[in-house]
């Protein structure tokens, strides 16, 4: 299945949105994240199916003003 | 006061474009702040040494809305601040223009309004217009944080009779200048005016010692309201002799 993840077309093979962010080998509570534009809450992830052309983001904590 | 959070150093500094994190490391230390903003952003190289330092500066952290056009955006990034962070503090930027970064103020108060309802303490990047003000405490927010002069300009407190008057319009109202200041005279300036803090990045990441810089924002903004408190004298037209003329001899 084709998602973009984080602006970038990506294969994957994972059907939820927590084994997406298994498979990226980052630490799950150290970061954030939205499917389509919604905010998806850690609770959550597990329930989230991916679909075709799902818009992924997986954001972390960066520098700001 | 801010929603309840009583600070003793009034500068909040934003935690972008430093030359290195050691530098931000350090100058965190020099500024005294005890409120950093930092951002959401798709993981790039360092995120895991940023997050080391945010938990070392043992500084609230209020994480920004920067960078979102719309309402929609701006509390979806909300949304996700807050469990990233674990506070229900956000900075809500709400960006109008790309090239004067002004704020929408239609989709700063909406944004507002729904975060508000969702029970985050909301700091909105506004203008000094005061309708707008007006409009966002209606909206529920408790601190409004009126910009100095456009994002990054470094121009100072370019509405001086405007921010005067948002000052007096609120009195009971947390007022934040946010953004365009340049140098530590003029974060002085407004602390003088009655500000209750100011929140300020580029001028003390972009100098050519940020450590210093960081210090001498920290010094000005504690001279600012220290002079706040205590009074300052009304200004005059004419001169007035400060040394007594009782007593004085006749030499002529």
């Amino acid at each position: 299945m084709r998602i973009d993840l984080n602006g970038t077309g990506t294969e994957t093979g994972a059907a939820t949105l927590a084994e997406l962010i298994a498979a990226m080998e980052v630490d799950a509570a150290s970061v954030a994240t939205a499917v389509d534009g919604q905010f998806v809450p850690l609770g959550l992830r597990d329930a989230t199916r991916l679909q075709q052309g799902s818009r992924v983001e997986v954001l972390s904590p960066m520098q700001g003003g | 006061m801010f929603y309840g959070t009583e600070l003793t150093n009034r500068l909040m500094l934003g935690t972008a474009q430093y030359p290195s994190p050691q530098i931000l490391r350090e100058a965190i230390a020099a500024s005294g702040a005890e409120v950093i903003t930092v951002s959401l952003r798709r993981e790039g190289a360092g995120g895991g040494a940023f997050r080391d330092i945010l938990k070392e500066s043992g500084c609230r952290i209020l994480p920004n809305t920067a960078g979102c056009h719309t309402a929609r955006e701006a509390v979806t990034t909300a949304r996700m601040a807050r469990e990233l962070f674990g506070t229900t503090w956000i900075k809500l930027e709400v960006i109008g223009h790309a090239d004067t970064l002004q704020p929408d103020p239609f989709a700063l108060v909406e944004a507002a309004r729904i975060l508000s309802g969702e029970g985050f303490e909301v700091f909105p990047y506004t203008t000094e217009d005061l309708i707008v003000g007006e409009r966002l405490v209606e909206a529920g927010c408790r601190v409004l944080m009126p910009w100095g002069s456009p994002i990054g300009s470094g121009q100072g407190l370019r509405h001086r009779a405007a921010l005067r008057s948002m000052r007096a319009h609120f009195p009971d109202i947390p007022l934040v200048v946010d953004a365009g200041l340049g140098a530590p005279s003029q974060a002085t300036e407004a602390m003088e005016m009655g500000f209750d803090a100011v929140l300020l990045n580029t001028a003390v990441a972009r100098a050519l010692d940020p450590v210093a810089m960081a210090r001498a924002f920290g010094q000005a903004v504690a001279a600012g309201r220290t002079a706040h408190v205590a009074g300052l004298m009304p200004a005059r037209d004419m001169a007035v002799a400060s040394t007594p003329h009782f007593g004085m001899a006749e030499l002529a």
